[in-house]
């Protein structure tokens, strides 16, 4: 945390759990009695409930996009760059929710939860989730905090697969859809990376068949592991050539120098596995990638996106990052064409970035003007009205 | 840039609510006017970042594309009318695009600048040097405009091509262009404008 909060920061801001007492039916099959939903509000809601947007997250994101927990907090929320004051998502104009989805580990209701039928931590038993059960309470959430319809809705990654379902479950509670660095579906290459990922933690001996809470341990050379795997697939090959080349961080190639050497990336890994695994909950990381590998926009429209495409009533926005291979320009470009065929209004734009998909997380002068210029065509519908 | 004439000419070849896709939209005027006007509806494909973002604040339906690539990503006769102003002579092969324009859309609609027009001529003629003119200022080596055409070249293009052409008009801002024009299109115009279908 800086000494002074800056002038366009949301500041100091409390997280709120909302407690949902309405059984939640997931897609499953399987019911949550209950459930908790961890949610950080910026801006305020206007008196006719006009303005406000929902910014769903991403695999490892949740309820705190912007602003500073305390003073002595050392970094911002993880969209800090463009939700705040005079940001893109403009504070001062906007109410901005950001809920932890269910499923997740910083507070909502999830696998590290007390499950209330055992009085355990649910662990390995918690029900797998969809997008589409996130869209469900996200809605609930919705009526509680007397938002009948959404401005807009934004999500990067998997955060845009939540809108892009919104879009389809509940056309008329939305007027915007942004869709960032986000697919449709997956790909097998997709699918196997995030197999790759599981497998680390479950191959973990501390995972203890998910039951590590119990045991009282945490399985965090696999979660190290898997975080380092999703890491180098959200950079590219040119980033990492200029931030790490194949510079050293001990030892020497000169000869008669034996002493263990270390590439500068190896010790960057490291670093990124051991602070993820010392914050996120390993079954949360199981339920969160295998949410984005059954997602499938249009599965149930016959896969036909143009199909399931025509049951949204909003306008789009979609972004992408030249150099994302993870989440590709192609794949976004399948998203705007089925969109063009279902005669939706659509922008799209695919930003000139080398930073691969974790772009979407930062800062880029031609993606802050490309989403001011979306949001304020939004704030001028709202003050027109 | 759209000329104001040049925009009132096209106008009158697009039908109320038709569905347009305008190739190289540029900040999106066209659209946007032609919604106005016309109570049409479509997309515009640009690849400039700048422009795109110009056609986001105005709330034009702007798909970054490279024209080049083709229009692969449109049906056939999905739209109306496919217009494209002042960016032929720009595509690496105006013949392919056009093909796909007519393909893609019912109808077309072409702007280009004449080439053949008595300025670019005699500049070459007295000064043996490409035409630089107040419509191209480009020098040849950086000019975006690499494939100039006259009117009886683009005219040859279609007869082989075996494009239809519904309409043709021409336009010329200064004397005495504006009064020859009609008698000697290729001599006189600056812009050509044509409507096209298949």
């Amino acid at each position: 945390m800086p000494d002074v909060i800056p002038e366009n920061s949301v500041g100091i801001v409390t997280p709120q759990a909302i407690h949902f007492d309405e059984p939640l039916v997931l897609a499953c099959g399987r019911t949550l009695d209950n459930y908790t939903l961890m949610v950080e509000t910026y801006g305020a809601l206007n008196a006719d409930g006009s303005n406000a947007i929902l910014i769903c997250h991403a695999l490892s994101g949740h309820h705190h996009a912007a602003g500073y927990h305390s003073m002595a907090d050392q970094r911002a929320g993880w969209w800090d760059n463009h939700i705040g004051p005079g940001k893109p998502f403009d504070t001062n104009r906007f109410f901005i929710v950001c809920p932890n989805n269910i499923g997740g580990c910083h507070g909502s209701t999830g696998p590290i939860s007390i499950n209330p039928d055992t009085d355990q931590p649910w662990g390995p038993d918690f029900p797998p989730l969809r997008v589409r059960d996130w869209v469900e309470s996200q809605a609930r959430l919705a009526d509680k905090l007397g938002i009948r319809q959404w401005a807009a809705i934004v999500g990067g990654s998997l955060g845009g697969m939540q809108v892009m379902r919104w879009a389809l479950e509940y056309p008329d509670r939305l007027r915007h859809a942004v869709v960032i660095a986000s697919a449709m579906k997956l790909s097998a290459q997709n699918i196997a990376f995030n197999e790759i990922a599981r497998n680390a933690i479950r191959s973990d001996p501390e995972f203890c068949n998910g039951r590590y809470l119990e045991q009282q341990t945490q399985p965090r050379n696999g979660l190290g592991l898997a975080r380092m795997i999703g890491h180098v697939t959200y950079l590219s090959d040119e980033l990492m050539g200029n931030k790490f080349g194949r510079e050293l961080r001990s030892g020497s190639f000169q000869r008669g120098q034996d002493a263990p050497i270390e590439f500068q990336v190896e010790s960057y890994l490291r670093h990124q596995g051991d602070a993820f695994s010392g914050a996120f909950d390993a079954n949360t990381y199981l339920l969160m990638t295998k949410a984005l590998d059954y997602f499938d926009l249009a599965r149930e429209y016959d896969h036909n996106p143009v199909e399931a495409f025509r049951h949204a009533s909003c306008d789009f926005l979609v972004v992408s990052f030249s150099s994302d291979w993870r989440f590709s320009p192609e794949r976004a470009a399948e998203i705007v064409e089925a969109l063009i065929a279902a005669d939706k209004n659509v922008a799209y734009t695919a930003i000139e970035s080398n930073l691969g998909h974790d772009a979407f997380l930062l800062p880029n002068q031609r993606y802050e003007q490309v989403l001011t210029a979306y949001i304020n065509r939004i704030a001028a519908e709202i003050s027109s009205k | 840039m759209m000329i104001r004439t040049d925009l009132n000419i096209i106008q009158q070849w697009i039908h109320p609510t038709s569905r347009i896709l305008d190739l190289g939209c540029g900040d999106g005027e066209l659209l946007q006017t032609l919604a106005k006007t016309k109570g049409v509806w479509g997309y515009g494909l640009e690849i400039d970042a700048d422009k795109i973002t110009s056609c986001v604040a105005r709330g034009v339906n702007v798909i970054e594309a490279d024209l080049d690539e083709g229009l692969s990503q449109f049906s056939d006769n999905s739209f109306d009318t496919v217009v494209m102003t002042q960016a032929l002579q720009a595509m690496r092969y105006p013949h392919l695009v056009l093909g796909e324009m007519l393909r893609v859309g019912k109808q077309c609609v072409v702007t280009f600048p004449n080439f053949g027009n008595w300025r670019a001529r005699s500049y070459l003629l007295s000064r043996g040097r490409m035409p630089v003119t107040r419509q191209l200022s480009f020098q040849w080596y950086d000019t975006p405009n690499i494939h100039f055409c006259t009117v009886k070249d683009f005219e040859a293009l279609c007869t082989e091509k075996r494009i239809r052409i519904l309409h043709r008009e021409f336009v010329a801002e200064r004397l005495p262009d504006r009064y020859m024009k009609g008698i000697w299109p290729n001599m006189f115009s600056d812009t050509a404008i044509y409507h096209l279908s298949k």
